[in-house]
């Protein structure tokens, strides 16, 4: 009652009341758009990507390997796609995180500042470049050495098909080097947290700075560190134009010279011809992506969850 | 092996991996540039491709590019900034506050192919809006919101709560207070993230290829400058993957060497900003 009195008093404080209200809801939709993308994402990805599903039969999607969508008779099997984003990835990771691991010590210990003015500026950069860039040099120099390895390595075989080095060395190798950036940052950054005195007594027991990082610290910022690895899987697996032309253009089980097919690069490279059945078969492919990246979303949330129960 | 040998050689490696960052960058910088420079030339910069003229030109890719930075940002910014406000200043604590961060977080690991996904199905088929900078520009919006909302909120911390508890006190309402005091202290941070948010979009390709589409032409004067973004337009980044599919290498080096400065220049911006946030 006194509310209302009051704001009918004078106009302009009824104005002010009604700007606040305006404001506050405002502020509230814009946060639960986030919220409503998710929802609209996952429910397109399923909606999409499920018919080709029940259409061609799980078996004959997932555990086939024969993929011959445009054939008269068509199979749809991607198994080897799967392998090929699952292993490639791996494999990328088993690479790319030790470099990066190593890097972000040498930030957060060992770097003079000097070098750190060096080397933080140059991570950060390559982070910003676009993955196109990033596959323009593979294209034009992985896969010629890889060609010439190729070469060497196959001399006289009947049964390896050649690839020109578009295989998947080229692709693993691509994906090493871009999820370095987010492995070095963050692990940085909980070798940074890593609490002064660990370290301290870990000195003054005798140990000397490198048995400190790897005896101590490391195992203290284990659970950023494993952060940073999922993170890693995360880009390594979601990523598309950079691998699309230096991974080739057949699917194959994934093997080191072989051309092969990502989940990623599938879509990419048929996305813009498929039709029908084919096209449908794409959605799931990209349903099969996304309950990957899912997964790694749980597991990172877990890692998180664990991290701050173990701080508190 | 002593133990100070072996400290030696451990070092040792941890130097060579951070070095390898360093080689690698300015192997890649080296390579686009030498590769590139010589295709970057006035008529490149001003022209379309046309095989009537006997032109090659990314005007109409460069055009298109400040296209959808521009509507991106135009949709994404308020949106993301609106969002950060309503975490910081008005949820109180609990499980909304979480489910909304935990969403803002998936978005952010979501890969930019899925974007183009649901991009194309979602606002090219479900809305009609086809193959155009319009659904490329919602697209990226998604892409990118979880970034604004994330520096925005970021910037919102660093303001003191002694200026919040001092403009509450003098009577100001928490919007006033939000729009005199707040917003204004936090803009430089909020400002890292848009330019932030710039690099990746001019860096982003995937999200856009099914979306955006790869049209290159100039958009016609007049009324055609507002319908351009009802049709379809390639960004550098699409130009850039169909000139490498066609094995056009030269103007796939001209644009990753335009592509490359932008990224550099952005590089620059965001130093700037950021030691201008820390004074």
């Amino acid at each position: 009652m006194d509310d209302y009195t009051a704001s009918s008093l004078t106009s302009g404080a009824h104005q002010k009341r009604m700007a606040e209200v305006v404001a506050h809801i405002i502020f509230t939709v814009c946060a639960f758009f986030a919220v409503l993308a998710v929802i609209s994402i996952t429910l397109y990805m399923i909606a999409n990507g499920t018919p080709a599903l029940f259409k061609v039969g799980i078996k004959d999607i997932l555990f086939s390997t024969l993929w011959k969508p445009t054939a008269a008779e068509p199979s749809f099997g991607i198994l080897y796609v799967i392998l090929t984003s699952v292993i490639g990835t791996f494999m990328a990771i088993l690479l790319g995180v030790p470099i990066g691991l190593l890097t972000a010590v040498f930030l957060a210990e060992v770097a003079p500042k000097r070098l750190t003015a060096v080397v933080k500026p140059a991570v950060e950069l390559l982070a910003g470049i676009p993955s196109v860039i990033y596959g323009l040099l593979g294209l034009m120099i992985l896969n010629p050495l890889m060609y010439r390895w190729e070469k060497a390595l196959f001399r006289g075989s009947e049964t390896h098909q050649f690839t020109g080095g578009a295989n998947l060395i080229s692709a693993v190798l691509v994906l090493a080097i871009m999820i370095l950036p987010t492995v070095i940052n963050i692990s940085e950054s909980s070798l940074k947290a890593v609490s002064p005195q660990l370290k301290a007594a870990s000195l003054a027991l005798g140990a000397s700075h490198v048995q400190t990082i790897f005896k101590v610290m490391i195992p203290a910022a284990k659970s950023g560190i494993m952060t940073a690895v999922v993170l890693g899987v995360g880009r390594a697996i979601g990523e598309a134009m950079a691998i699309s032309l230096v991974s080739g253009s057949s699917v194959n089980l994934p093997l080191p010279f072989n051309s092969v097919r990502f989940l990623t690069t599938a879509i990419v490279s048929e996305m813009g011809y498929a039709s029908g059945l084919h096209r449908q078969v794409l959605f799931t492919i990209g349903l099969v992506l996304f309950v990957f990246i899912m997964l790694i979303n749980v597991i990172l949330n877990g890692i998180l969850k664990k991290g701050e129960d173990g701080n508190d | 092996m002593t133990r100070k040998m072996k400290d030696r050689l451990v070092l040792a490696l941890i130097y060579l991996a951070a070095f390898f960052s360093v080689i690698l960058l300015m192997v890649i910088i080296l390579y686009v540039f030498i590769k590139g420079v010589p295709s970057v030339s006035w008529e490149f910069l001003t022209t379309v491709t046309s095989a009537l003229k006997g032109t090659t030109g990314i005007a109409g890719n460069i055009v298109n590019t400040l296209y959808i930075v521009v509507l991106t940002l135009l949709i994404a910014t308020p949106i993301g900034i609106g969002s950060a406000i309503y975490l910081n200043e008005y949820a109180k604590p609990g499980r909304i506050v979480r489910l909304i961060e935990f969403t803002t977080e998936t978005l952010s690991g979501i890969p930019s192919i899925i974007f183009g996904l649901f991009g194309m199905v979602f606002f090219g088929t479900t809305l009609n809006l086809g193959y155009s900078i319009l659904t490329g520009a919602l697209t990226l919006t998604l892409m990118i919101l979880p970034l604004i909302t994330r520096n925005t909120q970021e910037a919102l911390k660093t303001v003191p709560d002694s200026y919040r508890s001092g403009a509450v006190g003098m009577g100001a309402t928490r919007w006033y207070m939000i729009r005199t005091i707040l917003l204004p202290s936090a803009m430089p941070g909020i400002l890292t993230g848009v330019i932030l948010a710039v690099g990746r979009i001019v860096g982003e390709s995937a999200a856009l290829l099914f979306t955006a589409g790869s049209g290159y032409l100039l958009p016609k004067g007049g009324a055609g400058l507002l319908h351009k973004i009802m049709e379809s337009g390639g960004t550098l980044t699409i130009q850039l993957y169909l000139s490498m599919s066609k094995a056009q290498y030269d103007v796939a080096f001209g644009i990753a060497t335009v592509l490359l400065c932008i990224v550099l220049g952005i590089n620059f911006l965001t130093k700037y900003l950021t030691k201008k946030l820390i004074h």
